[in-house]
């Protein structure tokens, strides 16, 4: 029996299944509220009960981030890693490490200021799709089809003047069925997979109504995933991969905690079974 | 137990947990289970929606 601790600011259904998992697997196992712990550089290891390994499960990408800093301080084995985290939550940074590590991804362009930004997109052409480089579930996803759409959304970004606004992540718009396909990758295998189909509009986000249908996992699928998953640091994650009509699969994203609840309803394997497995493994031994 | 801001009565699964988030179908409130003892459960406003939220 080992020691499972998940930590959470929200408890979502992935936590509980995780939660219920781990004690039907005969684990010590306690969830532990992020926004009520408090560290500090004076801290030791014994003063908490992080048990052999921590699940980071936290909602909010900033906290989770800076509390995985934390534990790795304290020699809390973690999944995922500092540096995994940190890779998956900037979109900027993840582009970078999959064109680095030759993984087929969307061709991105990056600008530092509204000028720049216009320029990047008078000089690519229209459409290209405008993404903030941290968030999730499709929010400011918007596509810029022209001119004016574009001069907009700049200027709206230039009015909340976010510290994180000033990236401009520009990416080309694929052209593939309407649907995204979503993998589990767990460790150095691929767990599951479920095509996202939109409802209609452009995003296929679970989150945004997206319906799961399960995805055959393919030799190229896995290929794929699995380098995007090293070059990320690997853990646990979810793989976000485009069907481009003419280049094959593409991946435009890797989350680092990764929603399972829409792929858990259709998948053959049992995904909080797998990841409690795979952060056992990673344990104090 | 009752909502905290509108009064209305508030129904919490039995199995709910702490950290898990309730809403009060009158008034659209959020509540985060801040503690839990038996069926007896302390409630505190659940935050909203951060930027970086998701995945």
């Amino acid at each position: 029996m080992s020691k499972i601790r998940i930590v959470y600011d929200r408890v979502r259904t992935e936590e509980k299944m995780l939660e219920e998992k781990a004690i039907e697997l005969g684990h010590d196992t306690k969830m532990i509220d992020a926004k009520v712990t408090q560290v500090s550089t004076e801290s030791k290891k014994n003063d908490f009960d992080f048990g052999d390994v921590v699940l980071e499960r936290c909602v909010s990408y900033f906290r989770g981030l800076h509390f995985t800093a934390c534990l790795e301080f304290l020699d809390v084995p973690v999944i995922n890693k500092y540096e995994v985290a940190n890779n998956c939550g900037n979109k900027m940074i993840t582009s970078l490490l999959l064109k680095k590590h030759n993984v087929p991804t969307p061709k991105t362009y990056f600008s530092f200021s509204p000028e720049a930004a216009l320029e990047n997109l008078e000089k690519v052409g229209y459409p290209l799709v405008i993404k903030p480089i941290v968030g999730s579930w499709g929010r400011g996803v918007i596509p810029l089809k022209d001119r004016e759409t574009a001069d907009a959304i700049i200027e709206v970004r230039e009015l909340s003047d976010g510290p994180l606004d000033r990236i401009y992540y520009l990416q080309e718009m694929i052209k593939r069925p309407p649907r995204d396909i979503r993998v589990i990758v767990v460790g150095d295998q691929v767990i599951s997979a479920m095509y996202r189909t939109s409802s209609g509009g452009f995003k296929t986000n679970i989150a945004l109504g997206a319906e799961p249908i399960l995805c055959e996992i393919t030799k190229e699928l896995e290929d794929v995933c699995m380098k995007a998953s090293k070059a990320v640091g690997g853990g646990i994650l979810g793989v976000d991969v485009m069907e481009d009509e003419k280049r094959g699969l593409v991946v435009h994203e890797v989350n680092n905690t990764v929603e399972f609840k829409g792929l858990s309803k259709v998948s053959k394997k049992n995904i909080p079974k797998e990841m409690i497995d795979f952060a056992i493994k990673q344990a104090i031994k | 137990m009752n909502c905290p801001e509108c009064d209305a009565m508030l129904k919490i699964p039995d199995d709910a947990s702490v950290g898990e988030i309730v809403s009060c179908p009158d008034c659209g409130a959020d509540f985060e289970i801040a503690s839990k003892n038996g069926t007896t459960c302390q409630l505190k406003h659940a935050e909203k929606v951060g930027e970086d939220w998701g995945e």
